[in-house]
């Protein structure tokens, strides 16, 4: 259906005065902006030398919880990779060795190159054992190199745990509390 | 006059041309700095101390880049262009003065092999008028001229006439390359150049007029002779912006880049162009760049005259200061213009050609004429100057407004 003529509004511009037709005085406006930033306080971060400080949230490389034994928490549950929506987690589950769980991930694969790095591992982890870091600089050099498998993820959390930027978040989880000694 | 001298006039080629190609190419990184600066950035910095080196690391990338024809490019013209657009702006720098300069002594007039019915007495006077000018003539054959050649009459002409002929570089670029975008850059290119050759060669009609000549060491010197004030931008202010703004236009910097421009052409009429016929047309641009930064100051801010720094008896190290200072001024200039004011439509580009650079040069022109013509001071174009900017304001203030274009399928 067409819009009727009495419910349409022309606006028009406004109309210019002498000094916005000279179009000097404009000019010349811009240049006062562009030089109030030249002679103003840069943002760039040096990279290499300047580590951002990034929000505590942040989203970065997954890490393989440990329990205070050392030993994996994962109980190989499925629900971060039933849960992932780009379906990168691979694992394969094996009777437990140990007493208190009855199964363990016997390969435990993320495909880093195909996360999306959206958290919903982390949220779907009911005993906090998969968490993401605030790594971002992860490179390769071949697309197998991106395949972080168990014992690469559990050296992440060996590198990220201690450190102070990336403490163990969640604690909804029934397994042991794990790298927190003191709680 | 000036006699022709094979070694000096050679070395100073070799330096001149080094010097300009070197400062091209480290224009390109102050350019990168300034515009970083602009945004709040801090730019090009990892190549030697304060990223200084980035020009030679530039310079390798275009060396070690291979070396590409497009496949139905016409091969000819193709490798033409860039050589073309390069050598008309290293040519027309030929007559530009960049340092102390002064202008050849002027005959005396009226010769006195001339004069028939002179008595002895005024034979006499002529002689020693004679003398006197040849001993001029001497000293001034004696002192070095900065100019590769210098006491060219025709000098100004001579420049228009050699960058008239750049555009035939951007022409055949986008031409021979065979690709819509690069024809589509060319034709932009074509008729912006020529469209703003008009109000360029007009805007200095007042300059010269004052002058009397269009030798550019005369027009410094006239300049420098009556000191601070003496400076043509202060006697015509509108056809220095009127000059600088065709200058922009010529140069195709932006606001006025339209044949390059890469969000519609990819790169215009160097699309098809890469390696070191690219940094041809690039080296190119900003050889222009600073040619016009030269003529504007030496037609309009009295060349390497500055008030106590240095007038005409001063010796040749200051002034090649005051005049690489100058130059290095407008440069920045442009690149500040640059990051400043946006790309203008087509139409809008054409519209201020036609529309005001044009009649406003005009009217400057008859300004100057009237002026001379009544012998009034000169002083007097300063007011008239801006007021004919703010009439010609008030013109568009109250000119009818643009039919509106009709919706189709009406």
């Amino acid at each position: 259906m067409p819009i009727a003529e009495k419910d349409v509004t022309w606006v028009k511009p406004p109309k210019m005065g002498l000094l916005e037709r000279l179009y000097l005085p404009a000019i010349a406006q811009g240049l006062q902006t562009t030089l109030k930033h030249m002679f103003g306080k840069k943002v760039t971060q040096q990279f290499p030398e300047e580590r951002p400080q990034l929000p505590p949230n942040y989203r970065g490389v997954h890490r393989l919880n440990r329990d205070e034994e050392g030993r994996v928490k994962c109980v190989a549950c499925y629900m971060c990779s039933t849960a992932c929506p780009a379906r990168c987690i691979d694992i394969v589950a094996a009777p437990s060795p140990w007493p208190d769980r009855e199964k363990y991930p016997e390969v435990f694969v993320i495909d880093e190159l195909r996360c999306i790095y959206c958290g919903m591992c982390e949220q779907a982890c009911p005993c906090d054992a998969i968490e993401l870091t605030s790594l971002f600089d992860l490179t390769g050099l071949s697309r197998e190199e991106m395949m972080f498998d168990k014992e690469k993820l559990l050296s992440v959390f060996d590198q990220t745990a201690t450190k102070g930027e990336d403490p163990i978040r969640t604690k909804s989880g029934r397994l042991s509390i794990a790298s927190e000694p003191n709680v | 006059m000036h006699d022709f001298q094979f070694w000096p006039t050679l070395i100073t080629i070799a330096v001149v041309f080094g010097i300009l190609q070197g400062t091209a190419g480290f224009l390109v990184y102050v350019e990168r700095k300034v515009c970083a600066y602009m945004q709040n950035r801090i730019g090009p910095n990892r190549v030697g101390p304060y990223g200084l080196l980035q020009v030679l690391a530039d310079v390798l990338k275009f060396l070690f880049k291979e070396e590409t024809l497009p496949k139905k490019a016409d091969k000819v013209l193709f490798l033409l262009a860039p050589v073309l657009a390069f050598s008309t702006a290293l040519l027309s720098f030929a007559v530009v003065p960049f340092g102390a300069t002064e202008p050849a002594p002027l005959p005396p007039t009226p010769p006195a092999a001339m004069m028939q019915s002179a008595t002895p007495l005024e034979k006499q006077q002529q002689a020693a008028i004679e003398t006197e000018y040849q001993k001029k003539v001497q000293e001034y054959r004696s002192t070095y001229q900065f100019v590769i050649a210098p006491n060219i009459d025709i000098g100004i002409l001579f420049i228009f006439g050699i960058s008239s002929l750049a555009v035939y570089g951007v022409i055949l670029g986008g031409w021979s390359s065979n690709n819509k975008y690069s024809l589509v850059g060319a034709l932009r290119a074509s008729a912006q150049i020529i469209s703003y050759e008009i109000p360029l060669g007009l805007s200095i009609l007042g300059v010269l007029l004052i002058t009397g000549s269009l030798n550019l060491e005369r027009i410094i010197w006239n300049q420098a002779e009556q000191g601070f004030f003496g400076w043509n931008v202060f006697i015509q202010p509108v056809a220095f912006l009127l000059f600088m703004t065709s200058a922009f236009a010529e140069c195709n910097r932006l606001p006025f880049d339209l044949p390059e421009s890469e969000q519609e052409l990819i790169g215009g009429y160097h699309t098809e162009y890469n390696a070191f016929k690219l940094a041809f047309f690039l080296l190119a641009e900003y050889v222009h760049m600073i040619t016009t930064s030269f003529l504007m100051v030496i037609l309009f801010f009295g060349g390497w005259h500055f008030p106590i720094i240095a007038g005409p008896e001063t010796g040749w190290f200051l002034k090649l200061i005051v005049f690489a200072g100058k130059v290095t001024f407008f440069i920045l200039f442009y690149m500040l213009i640059r990051w400043t004011i946006p790309r203008f439509r087509f139409d809008q580009l054409m519209a201020l050609a036609w529309k005001v650079l044009i009649p406003l040069a005009l009217a400057n022109l008859v300004m100057v004429m009237i002026v001379k013509e009544m012998t009034w001071p000169e002083w007097v174009l300063l007011p008239a100057s801006l007021a004919a900017v703010v009439v010609a304001g008030a013109f568009a203030l109250n000119a009818p407004p643009r039919p509106r274009v009709a919706p189709r399928g009406d």
